[in-house]
């Protein structure tokens, strides 16, 4: 398994939309490398006969039955958000312009 | 006049149904505890006083009306911040989340408010529950009150040092790799991780989906035994909830209570003893043992071989996971909105700005290395090795527990360590969850009950495991302890605990 670098955090924190100051990218590349080769021990028995587990007990589909039920108040959903406008999230937009 | 405040919840609540106390005084009292105590404890990021009066009053006319209540109505309780309270600020511990108040309960509170008892507020915990010793908490940690210059565990810091410090009876704790346990161990109280799907997730703030598990936080096996069949049961709201009756778990505290074993193997887990835990916990867990054998119960040994493997797992998992749960604060819907400082004002870069001020530094760590890990080309290597590693420890309770009916360890390799004395090494923190972990990943349910004081005179924790959907057993065990313990000692652990200085 690769080494964590700094550039690899910068890449993977601007992934996961997270600004990062260049002392916070410094200590956290620093940490980060100390638990990935702590947590890779993992790959030692994760042989190809072994099946993967993706949830503790075995899932089956659910379904409720098809009739509406009412939805919260737009208002009350409204006043968390931190803009709203006409019962509607207020937004930046969402592309950029060239 | 007896101290409202030092009854356990069952006590509490016989006196309430017998009329000799009214819920407006138990709730008073406790909420005047509160004010005396939280200056130094910080248990508590919102406290609920007028509307828990309110619902303490309101049950007390209905009794006095001969209305047929559930058992707990009136017993006030203390929730974490991360269960969904509608009207009651709920951040998580996290400032992204700083002053939003949600527009809806989850089912845990839904069955809390249903059942008659005063909430007495919102306790403190790490920012979205990643953490071992509330310090992550963005609004000031947590003390533990049997020494306040020392951690009261974590996540769920704040549940745990609220009912040991007699501020509530009852408390909620959510558990995804040990955050109700550890903390109960290290604040001498008692915790339990439900099985997977025994109490609904609707609500929560979701940390790691296949790993979260609420449960009690109280000081007795039989309280949590209560709080657990009222917080229970399928929810049609969780797909994931176990569609089928609990087992009788206040029955089974009830038997454990007589202090009778006889016939249950107890299995103790090589590998979560011996090197890595503090002599005083290694000490008190095999008196432990011996107290459960003098009980009737065969002691047998168990090896779990993978458990060593349980930790990268577990801290691969929940990143991964919260890395996708976490995408939800982008600063649209709810919660902090910040814009970047220069540049255009894009939603993409709103997003970037917003968690970068808003998540502390310990989320960001988790994010990141969940990211990475389900990133192309690592994906295999990481999140889907652990994935694996969770089918071995699933395979080592499964033949374990062909061996035995529940299975035991020390709930956390030391005592409550100093405040500050590990935030600078995560890992070293890490390592704080080495024996809870394992259940998370297998989904099974677990209990700490205090088992005496360690050689520096704090309390130390007994882990009982049982296989899913037999949390009954936990229960059976751990009010064995509990009662041959207590009658060793002369009364309860926290009695040995210091009093606290009071506040006027």
């Amino acid at each position: 398994m690769s080494t964590l670098s700094r550039d690899e955090v910068a890449r993977v924190a601007a992934l996961a939309r997270i600004d990062l100051t260049p002392a916070e990218l410094d200590r956290l590349a620093g940490e980060l490398r100390v638990i990935v080769d702590a947590v890779a021990s993992v790959s030692q028995v994760a042989t190809a006969d072994v099946p993967a587990t993706s949830h503790p007990l075995p899932l089956t589909n659910v379904f409720r039955a098809d009739v509406p039920e009412p939805s919260l108040p737009v208002a009350d959903v409204l006043a968390g958000a931190p803009a709203s406008m006409d019962g509607k999230f207020l937004v930046p937009q969402i592309l950029e312009e060239d | 006049m007896t101290d409202l405040t030092r009854l356990t919840a069952a006590d509490l609540a016989e006196r309430l149904t017998s009329r000799e106390v009214s819920s407006v005084e138990a709730t008073q009292a406790h909420l005047d505890r509160i004010a005396a105590v939280e200056p130094a404890l910080h248990s508590f990021l919102y406290v609920n006083g007028a509307e828990a009066l309110a619902t303490a009053r309101d049950i007390d006319a209905r009794r006095a009306a001969g209305e047929q209540l559930h058992a707990l109505a009136g017993v006030p309780i203390a929730v974490k911040d991360i269960v969904v309270t509608k009207g009651m600020p709920t951040t998580a511990g996290s400032k992204i989340l700083e002053g939003w108040i949600p527009p809806y309960d989850a089912t845990i509170t839904t069955r809390i408010r249903a059942a008659g008892l005063p909430i007495l507020g919102k306790t403190n915990m790490d920012e979205f529950a990643m953490g071992s010793s509330t310090e992550h908490s963005a609004y000031g940690n947590t003390h533990n009150p049997w020494d306040l210059d020392r951690i009261p565990g974590g996540s769920g810091g704040g549940s745990a040092a609220a009912v040991a410090a007699y501020e509530a009876p009852l408390a909620i704790g959510t558990d995804t790799g040990g955050s109700i346990r550890q903390p109960a161990a290290v604040t001498g109280t008692v915790g339990v991780k439900p099985t997977y799907g025994s109490v609904s997730r609707y609500g929560l703030i979701a940390l790691a989906s296949s790993l979260d598990q609420a449960g009690p936080v109280t000081r007795t096996v039989l309280d949590s035994a209560l709080l657990h069949e009222l917080i229970g049961g399928h929810d049609p709201r969780d797909s994931t909830s176990i569609d089928e009756p609990l087992p009788g778990l206040v029955a089974a505290a009830r038997q454990g209570r007589s202090g009778d074993l006889t016939g249950v193997r107890v299995g103790v887990i090589t590998e979560l003893t011996g090197e890595g835990y503090q002599a005083g916990v290694s000490a008190r867990f095999t008196e432990s043992l011996e107290v459960l054998r003098a009980a009737g119960a065969e002691i047998v040994e168990v090896s779990c071989p993978h458990f060593k493997y349980a930790l990268g797992a577990y801290y691969l998992i929940l990143p991964s996971e919260a890395s996708s749960n976490l995408a939800k604060f982008d600063g649209m819907r709810f919660g902090l909105r910040v814009e970047p400082s220069e540049g255009n004002v894009t939603a993409e870069r709103v997003m970037g700005a917003t968690r970068g001020a808003g998540f502390g530094d310990e989320v960001k760590r988790r994010i990141i290395l969940g990211t990475y890990a389900l990133s192309a080309g690592y994906y295999d290597a990481y999140y889907g090795s652990a994935q694996k590693v969770r089918t071995l420890i699933q395979r080592d309770f499964a033949a374990a527990f062909a061996q035995a009916d529940v299975l035991v360890s020390p709930t956390a390799p030391t005592t409550a360590f100093k405040l500050g004395e590990k935030l600078d090494d995560p890992l070293a923190m890490y390592l704080n969850d080495v024996a809870t972990i394992p259940a998370n990943l297998a989904g099974i349910p677990g209990l700490s009950v205090p088992n005496g004081l360690s050689d520096d005179g704090l309390p130390v924790g007994f882990q009982v495991l049982a296989p899913a959907k037999a949390d009954d057993r936990l229960y059976r065990v751990g009010a064995a302890l509990e009662a041959l313990l207590e009658a060793q000692w002369g009364g309860p652990i926290l009695a040995k605990a210091p009093e606290l200085e009071v506040a006027r």
